[in-house]
């Protein structure tokens, strides 16, 4: 081993390294240059995409028109406030849908799960919610649900437009995240469940104590993923006549006869987005990570 | 980036200089290793022993480029493989390793386990490729299962199939951690008889292990590890029989009194 230096970097064990080589410093200044070359290339390449684009787009024949159409500023204004007004449903919508959904799709897979020929039924009702609400688009079950049930005029049931649309729309996405929960569920090696059973602890204690927070660890990305979906999906209440952010852009766009109002929802929904798909990005970035410890491949 | 050492005496086939690695902590980085300096000779097998712990995966894992060093050199047949401006895919291509859990591929047969890399990395047609994977496998006497899988396999079957898979691209250099540490004792003896036909075969190995009656019979250099640093290295009647350092007779020691030498 080479003669202590009077340099040392951080050592958690007190033991004292050298201070870095020739050779090393060589490499790290090797690699910045690369590092900064590859942020010049990612820069250029990104200005040269968009101007390409944003000139093919000007110099189209039909651009004044659609300019004056979509991108109005002063209605952009008008109909900003409202629009905003309007998210903030869709906010509230979100967060309970949001809660709902993973608790309504915890449970479908755990009872889609349970073993046992007495559990058959629920098994076989369960496979058959997520099946046909899997499968239904989105908007039709919206137009069943908010406008049949309060069509039978039952006492006691809900008629307001946000609840209806928002108990469709947790019944589609509650089929998809229990679907999610279940691969998560089934992704954790079986010898997981024998070695914690080994330990005395019960079907239900396993599946709580060791099954379930890996699972749920495995999935993590994937439902993040879902969630960004859900975001942008509350939107669709605005067809049982909810007054949220689509819908007072649609009446801010019959007013003044002009799209505009739609790009200002649409934006607001994309802000509203980014957050959560970063998010998402983050822990499937650092699920990679904890599988491969520090490897540089 | 810069010239190897001694370039004009002999040329080992892998030279370690000075090689530090550290791992991020919460209390700062850890030295992992600290400053090893290793020389590797053609046809030679180098064995690394020590404690868990000691830093001889880590060692491998950065002579394999699958870790970056923190500093120091490393040259393969004189190439200095830290430059970053190597092209670490290929001189992986030229080092063969074996895991201590072997990482055979579970949806590929053991045949086209062994073909995987001639065929796809070195461009070997199919049928060459399966003859000489066949004829390998017929070596270890694993012909008859070059169509099972690998879950079909016992540990010591699979083993062999994950040494005769690295050895298919025909390696300067193999790298085997420990491969015989997942193993039932009666399969040891199958893994290490494979090892030691490579090494008859000429291959240039440096293997970490804990089975000290290997390393003493078919080493040419025994290196003790310790607290990532290389204490004491030689052949293997001085290191194992009478070594100069008090921590590499604890060490032993140790191992005798768990009944592995
Ligand atoms: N990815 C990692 N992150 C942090 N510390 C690690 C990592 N890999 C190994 N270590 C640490 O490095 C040291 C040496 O490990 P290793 O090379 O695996 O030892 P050996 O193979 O001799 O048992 C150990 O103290 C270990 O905890
Ligand atoms: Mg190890």
């Amino acid at each position: 081993m080479s003669a202590p230096g009077t340099e040392v970097f951080g050592d958690a064990r007190g033991g004292l390294l050298p201070a870095p080589s020739e050779v090393e410093l060589g490499r790290r200044s090797y690699r910045r240059s690369r590092q900064r070359r590859s942020t010049w290339v990612a820069l250029l390449s990104t200005l040269v995409f968009s101007t390409l684009l944003v000139v093919g787009t000007v110099s189209a024949p039909g651009w004044p028109r659609t300019q004056q159409s979509f991108l109005d500023p002063d209605v952009a204004r008008r109909a900003f406030p409202l629009v905003l007004e309007g998210l903030w449903l869709n906010l509230r919508v979100l967060v309970v849908a949001a809660v709902c959904v993973l608790a309504l799709g915890l449970a479908v897979a755990l009872l889609r799960t349970v073993r046992g020929p007495v559990w058959a039924p629920v098994r076989f009702v369960m496979a058959l919610y997520t099946d046909v609400f899997r499968g239904m688009p989105l908007i039709v079950l919206l137009y069943i649900i908010g406008f049949g049930v309060p069509g039978l005029r039952l006492q006691g049931v809900p008629t307001d437009k946000v609840v209806l649309g928002t108990t469709a729309i947790v019944l589609v996405y509650s089929a998809y995240v229990s679907e999610v929960f279940r691969a998560g569920i089934e992704s954790v090696h079986p010898s997981q469940r024998a070695a914690a059973r080994a330990l005395g602890l019960t079907h239900r204690q396993t599946t709580r104590l060791v099954v379930l927070p890996q699972a749920v660890r495995n999935v993590t990305p994937p439902l993040l993923n879902d969630l960004v979906a859900l975001q942008k999906d509350v939107g669709l209440i605005s067809v049982l006549g909810a007054i949220d952010a689509v819908r007072q852009a649609q009446i801010v766009s019959a007013n003044t006869g002009n799209f505009t109002p739609y790009i200002v929802a649409a934006l607001l929904f994309v802000l509203l987005a980014v957050p959560t798909a970063r998010l998402a990005d983050w822990a499937t970035a650092r699920a990679r990570r904890r599988q491969q410890a520090g490897s540089v491949l | 980036m810069s010239e190897q050492p001694g370039e004009f005496a002999h040329q080992p086939v892998l030279r370690v200089r000075n090689l530090v690695k550290t791992y991020p902590t919460a209390q700062g980085s850890t030295p992992v290793l600290r400053g090893i300096d290793l020389d590797v000779d053609e046809h030679q097998v180098v064995t690394l022993i020590g404690a868990s712990g000691s830093g001889k995966s880590t060692l491998l894992r950065c002579v394999d480029l699958l870790e970056q060093v923190d500093d120091g050199q490393v040259w393969l047949d004189g190439q200095d493989i830290t430059d970053p401006r190597v092209d670490a895919d290929a001189v992986r291509r030229r080092i063969g390793v074996v895991f201590q859990a072997y990482n055979l591929f579970p949806h590929l047969s053991v045949l086209d386990n062994v073909t995987l890399a001639p065929r796809r990395v070195h461009g070997v047609p199919r049928e060459q490729a399966e003859a000489q994977a066949m004829e390998l496998l017929e070596r270890i006497g694993l012909a008859a299962r070059a169509r099972a899988y690998p879950d079909q396999l016992s540990g010591g079957q699979a083993q062999r199939t994950a040494i005769v898979r690295a050895l298919a691209v025909q390696p300067r250099l193999l790298l085997l951690d420990e491969v015989t540490s997942a193993l039932d004792p009666e399969l040891v003896g199958e893994v290490l008889a494979l090892v030691r036909e490579v090494a008859a075969g000429g291959m240039t190995i440096v293997m970490a292990t804990h089975e000290m009656g290997f390393a003493r019979s078919a080493a040419d250099v025994v290196c003790f590890l310790e607290g990532g640093v290389l204490l004491e290295q030689g052949p293997p009647e001085q290191v194992l029989v009478d070594p100069q350092h008090e921590r590499t007779r604890t060490f032993l020691r140790r191992v005798v009194e768990a009944g592995r030498l």
